[in-house]
């Protein structure tokens, strides 16, 4: 992995005027907000493709043990955002990253942070299911296994439990042999969920996880995500507005790569303080 | 007709139909033209063959005489061929492609190599022969005369001559550069239709990339790698003109290493330290041979019946190949 540039404090942003609502979001003073420690502090976070800026100073603070919706119209950068949580976007030549991402207080930028432990803590899902061409057991032992777990015992435990967790185990306990691949779709993203708590993560970040799904499958994923933010702080991408508004604590709304707002989701969806907001919740546009 | 179209339309409908039945007709006279030509030459080479091709031909070693003339060196000497040139040119042609593909950061060095890989591909084989004699048998011809050399390992020794010579190892070194192109290149095609989803959900679980590579990638595109491995290893098995040029002998009366049989191996395996170091023929060495001898009516049957020895054993080859590569297909659970 690339080592990243030392975070660059104040960068003036090129381009644009800063839209009002960015400059004076509500992340961490809001009265109605829970009263969560932060788990992830970004703090005038710009993100670039190249020469192509696709994040503009973005200061938010996700709380601990809760969910917070990202939510936006296509390409406003909320996956971006998402990505850069647990450093996936170091994978992409020549993308980079000014301003300061905090996890538990520590810069997961800097140099010394180690990106493969990094992503230890904070669990993955994508959007199209991803299940490994192995069985389903192999699928939920791979993080243990990598990390060095060898004992057989600790490992069947283990899968058990997060097969559990995702509410899946009942469905496939008497065929842990079989290949993932022969999951249906719903049952196929439960098993990355599984996957992903196998590494026991503090934090899970979900990138569009039910877009693909039948309303019953996402009925159960959002049902799994709101049992799950008992123990993980989750941080979820959505288009679908219903969706952040029945599972979420936060909600975050960006738009051309800016975060135009943040609050608690009941306000968010009822009375937003952006016209803009108010304009993309109510189908005006995006 | 149910439905009304306008003439106009319906005049070119009818050419287009023409035309598309046409291009049909086309492919098919060219596909079955060459099928026939490949029928003659095996039922010519079957008939040739006939009566030639037995058992006693399948065991006995190569003589002057074209009644007396046999396979036996040249399939032993062909399969050894084939197993080093695989066992030399797989880690060498997979750790490049996987370097080029997983790790190299695309710049002009890079562009250089993938670039040469590809022309290297092309290059005729008897370039390499002449590589081959110049780098391994002589040894750009440092030494003034062989040395002989002779290890011992309690259980066997092993006796070679440097440089080495015209012996097995330097035909499967020569065979194996040979094939090195087709395999990187098959090798990275391979490496390079594993989906990127795949990566990504094996980097987002705290994998390295060298898990990645070893647990993900790789083993999704093992079929692809050996497809293209199987291609290369039988096309270059098959080749004549850089064993002519290392010096291999056609006139040999013994199998490399003294192995006859599978039962030699199981019984004493220090055999096998031998058989690289040893002088060899092969068998589209031997076809050749035959093809230039004097008393060419007789010989152009033995040379026949040596032609379908080294197709069953492509054959036999490849079967065992795909055989290798539906397992492994099997074995990832799409």
């Amino acid at each position: 992995m690339s080592s990243t540039p030392p975070p660059l404090k104040a960068i003036h942003v090129p381009g644009g005027p800063v839209p009002p609502g960015s400059s004076r979001r509500t992340a961490n003073g809001g009265e109605e907000q829970p009263a969560r420690p932060p788990k992830f502090v970004t703090s005038n976070m710009s993100f670039y493709y190249g020469a192509h800026q696709a994040l503009f100073n973005i200061n938010m603070t996700i709380p601990e043990r809760a969910v917070t919706a990202l939510i936006g119209p296509s390409g406003c950068g909320k996956s971006t955002y998402l990505r850069s949580l647990n450093r996936m976007n170091d994978i992409i030549e020549g993308t980079r990253v000014t301003g300061d991402v905090l996890l538990d207080g520590q810069d997961i930028y800097a140099s010394d942070v180690d990106v493969v432990a990094l992503r230890k803590r904070i669990g993955m899902v994508f959007q199209k299911s991803t299940p490994f061409p192995k069985s389903i057991f192999d699928n939920v032992a791979y993080g243990p296994r990598i990390a060095g777990e060898r004992r057989r015992s600790t490992i069947v435990d283990l899968v058990e439990h997060c097969l559990k967790q995702a509410a899946l185990w009942n469905e496939v306990k008497d065929r842990l042999r079989d290949s993932a691949m022969a999951l249906s779709g719903g049952q196929q993203q439960r098993l990355c969920i599984a996957r992903a708590l196998a590494t026991s993560p503090e934090v899970l970040l979900m990138d569009e996880p039910a877009s693909a799904l039948d309303p019953a499958s996402t009925a159960r994923i959002e049902d799994l995500i709101f049992e799950l933010k008992q123990n993980y702080t989750i941080v979820i991408v959505t288009h679908n507005m219903q969706q952040a508004a029945r599972i979420s604590e936060l909600t975050a709304f960006f738009c051309l790569g800016r975060l135009v707002e943040i609050g608690v989701t009941r306000q968010i969806f009822t009375n937003p303080e952006q016209k803009e907001t108010e304009d993309y919740i109510t189908g005006r546009f995006g | 007709m149910s439905f009304s179209i306008d003439e106009d339309y319906a005049r070119r409908l009818k050419r287009r139909h023409l035309a598309s039945r046409v291009f049909e007709r086309a492919c098919l006279v060219v596909t079955w033209s060459s099928v026939t030509i490949l029928a003659v030459l095996l039922g010519l080479l079957l008939y040739q063959a006939w009566g030639w091709l037995d058992l006693a031909f399948l065991t006995r070693h190569n003589h002057y005489e074209a009644d007396r003339a046999g396979v036996l060196s040249g399939v032993w000497g062909s399969c050894w061929l084939m197993l080093l040139t695989a066992f030399l040119c797989v880690p060498v042609g997979v750790g490049t492609a996987v370097y080029l593909e997983e790790y190299a950061k695309p710049n002009w060095l890079t562009r250089q190599i993938r670039l040469n890989v590809a022309n290297l591909a092309g290059v005729p084989s008897v370039v390499y022969g002449i590589l081959g004699f110049t780098v391994f048998v002589r040894f750009f011809g440092l030494f003034d005369r062989p040395q002989t050399y002779a290890l011992n390992f309690g259980m066997t020794s092993i006796e070679f001559h440097l440089p080495l010579g015209a012996v097995i190892l330097s035909g499967g070194m020569t065979l194996a550069l040979l094939s090195l192109p087709v395999v990187v290149i098959a090798s990275q095609e391979a490496l390079r239709s594993v989906p990127a989803s795949l990566r990504h959900a094996s980097y987002a679980l705290g994998a390295t990339r060298w898990q990645t590579i070893w647990n993900q990638v790789l083993p999704a595109a093992t079929p692809g790698i050996a497809t293209g491995v199987i291609l290369a290893v039988s096309r270059a098995v098959g080749e004549t003109a850089p064993l002519v040029v290392l010096g291999a002998a056609t006139q040999i009366s013994f199998n490399p290493g003294r192995i006859n049989s599978v039962v030699d191996i199981v019984r004493s395996p220090g055999k096998l330290a031998n058989v690289p170091f040893d002088s060899f023929t092969a068998l589209p060495l031997l076809i050749y041979g035959w093809v230039n001898e004097i008393d060419a009516e007789r010989f152009a049957h033995v040379a026949a019946a040596g032609i379908i020895v080294l197709l069953g054993l492509l054959l036999l080859m490849n079967g065992a190949a795909i055989y290798i590569r539906q397992h492994f297909r099997r074995k990832i659970r799409w």
